[in-house]
């Protein structure tokens, strides 16, 4: 597969503090990737090194396998980045006219991509008076203008509505649908489990994981029980080779599994030791669970 | 050349207050030509602008080039606000994460500022052309087109004077806090160097240090015209002073202002590749 982007051992440092630390991963073509980080992490920083627009401390980054130069680079890439950034006294139209020059494009594309983005009616009242939603979706059609070989979107969704974020995701997804690679930088984990194949989950701008979604909850699952004698509960689950821990909270105890035990099975097993408890579910874990054990452990 | 002109072309053109900038600054240089009509009639005295040489050729490109000169502070805001507004609008950002490299960034700046320079020379001699061949005493062509050397330095005036703008923008961010600064830089130079001139009244010293400063050395390029009007000279003449200087424009006048410009450049260059923004 086509390599888009390499990030190899970028560190960016602001004095003391450090941004970003001996980042690493690579970016092919045609996945879905998301960048998960809480707020503070080096998500924006890692995009804006690579966007030309913040200067990496050490460590290098190669578009295209470094066969062009990084502002050649970017006219094929589509990135919006934290907010939209246009001029306010320019119309939806001339904004976007502005990014055909500066990206070397003719002028043919505007109205399709407006029309994608539904802001045709729009299209030539002035970029201020625009609410955040349509500004938002204004730089979606401005990033998608060149027709690019990456998307690159960082928070998309932030400070929208839910109407807003519902519209961005459409289109995040129809785009995906299409087969553009896209790099979606979000805090929000249900939006990258919704749309993305792959993640690197970042904390204080260290990578903590890097690989496919599905692998990342790749757990066997757990099950919450509620028993009246929790000592005789615990102690049979401390001896059972399939469970890997516990933990207690409120009242209700949850186990892990560390290999594959279907729910009834498990059942069996608890009445043949003359456990009859009151509260039994299996499940898996999801995205948001295992993102806060990942950030939590380390 | 022409991509990165056109793209700064859009951005000020759309921009109303930019517009109406340019366009006062125009009106206002073309207005040089109602300084013609000026007229004092006090029955005994009467004094008529026109007719007192200012637009003799060769003179008129001296004197309408030094008036054009005090205009320059309206393309100055405009210059300034160019380059300020990107960062307040954050578009500079946009700019660069588009696909415009940080050099091309600054070329399209300062061909703007080429451009402004380039049109109002123009405009300058366009416009003394005309009032030269209406009001002045000689016509011969030789005449006409000597002392051109004026365009020139008004030319090389502007360019540095905007460059230093650029600058100012590029380094304050704000176009209100740079246009400010620049004042206030401007005042700190001139009285400083009327204080040092007061203390060193015999030396040249002071003068050639300020001589090169920017401002100071902006305002060498085109000397004030207005002791060379013979209406003058004969007052000084008759107080029993003489006024005799040297008015040329000078190879090192604009050399120290090139110098000053390709500096300006050169530091919002590296202004803008070690920033993050």
């Amino acid at each position: 597969m086509e390599t888009i982007l390499q990030i190899s051992n970028l560190t960016k440092k602001y004095g003391n503090l450090t941004a970003v630390k001996n980042l690493s991963f690579t970016i092919k073509k045609g996945n879905v990737y998301g960048i998960l980080g809480p707020n503070g992490s080096g998500k924006s920083t890692t995009l804006g090194i690579t966007l030309n627009v913040v200067n990496k401390t050490s460590g290098d980054f190669k578009w295209f396998d470094g066969a062009i130069s990084t502002h050649e680079a970017l006219k094929k890439v589509g990135a919006i980045i934290e907010r939209p950034n246009f001029y306010p006294y320019m119309s939806a139209y001339k904004n976007l006219k502005l990014v055909c020059k500066i990206k070397d494009i003719d002028y043919s594309k505007i109205d399709e991509k407006l029309e994608i983005v539904g802001l045709t009616e729009r299209k030539h009242s002035k970029f201020s008076t625009y609410s955040l939603g349509m500004k938002q979706r204004l730089a979606i059609a401005s990033a998608l203008l060149n027709d690019p070989e990456i998307l690159i979107l960082d928070e998309p969704t932030n400070g929208l509505d839910p109407q807003g974020i519902h519209q961005i995701r459409a289109i995040i997804q129809q785009i995906a649908s299409q087969g553009t690679t896209i790099l979606l930088a979000s805090h929000l984990l249900d939006e990258v489990e919704k749309v993305c194949t792959h993640v690197v989950v970042l904390r204080k701008g260290e990578k903590l994981y890097s690989g496919r979604v599905d692998e990342m909850i790749s757990s066997e699952g757990f099950f919450e029980l509620k028993y009246e004698d929790e000592p005789k509960l615990l102690q049979f689950l401390e001896q059972h080779a399939s469970i890997e821990k516990t933990t207690q909270k409120d009242g209700l105890i949850t186990a892990f599994l560390n290999t594959p035990l279907s729910a009834s099975e498990f059942n069996k097993q608890l009445v043949e030791s003359g456990i009859y408890i009151s509260h039994l579910v299996m499940r898996k874990e999801s995205l948001e669970e295992q993102f806060l054990q990942l950030t939590d452990n380390k | 050349m022409l991509r990165l002109l056109n793209i700064e072309f859009i951005k000020l053109w759309n921009n109303k207050a930019s517009k109406i900038l340019i366009l006062a600054y125009f009106i206002l240089l073309s207005s040089i030509a109602l300084i013609s009509a000026i007229k004092f009639d006090f029955g005994m005295f009467k004094f008529h602008l026109a007719e007192q040489g200012i637009f003799n050729f060769p003179y008129i490109w001296h004197f309408n080039t030094f008036v054009a000169g005090l205009l320059k502070f309206f393309l100055l805001i405009v210059i300034v606000s160019m380059v300020a507004n990107e960062y307040s609008n954050k578009t500079i950002k946009q700019n660069l994460i588009d696909g415009l490299s940080k050099k091309e960034w600054i070329l399209s700046k300062v061909y703007t500022v080429v451009v402004f320079a380039l049109i109002s020379t123009v405009f300058v001699f366009v416009i003394s052309l005309i009032l030269g061949l209406i009001f002045s005493s000689y016509t011969e062509i030789n005449i006409i087109f000597s002392d051109l050397e004026y365009l020139v330095a008004f030319f090389i005036k502007l360019f540095g004077f905007f460059c230093l703008g650029l600058f100012a923008g590029m380094l304050i961010k704000r176009s209100a806090f740079a246009i400010g600064a620049i004042v206030v830089y401007f005042f700190i130079e001139f009285f400083s160097y009327l204080i040092f001139k007061g203390f060193y009244r015999d030396s040249d010293i002071v003068d050639n240090i300020y001589n090169f400063l920017p401002f100071k050395s902006l305002w060498n390029l085109i000397d004030e015209p207005g002791s060379r009007l013979g209406a003058v000279k004969e007052l000084a003449s008759a107080a029993g002073q003489d006024l005799s200087y040297d008015y040329a424009v000078h190879w090192y006048e604009i050399a120290i202002v090139l110098g000053w410009s390709a500096l300006f450049i050169y530091l919002s260059y590296r202004l803008l590749l070690k920033r993050d923004l």
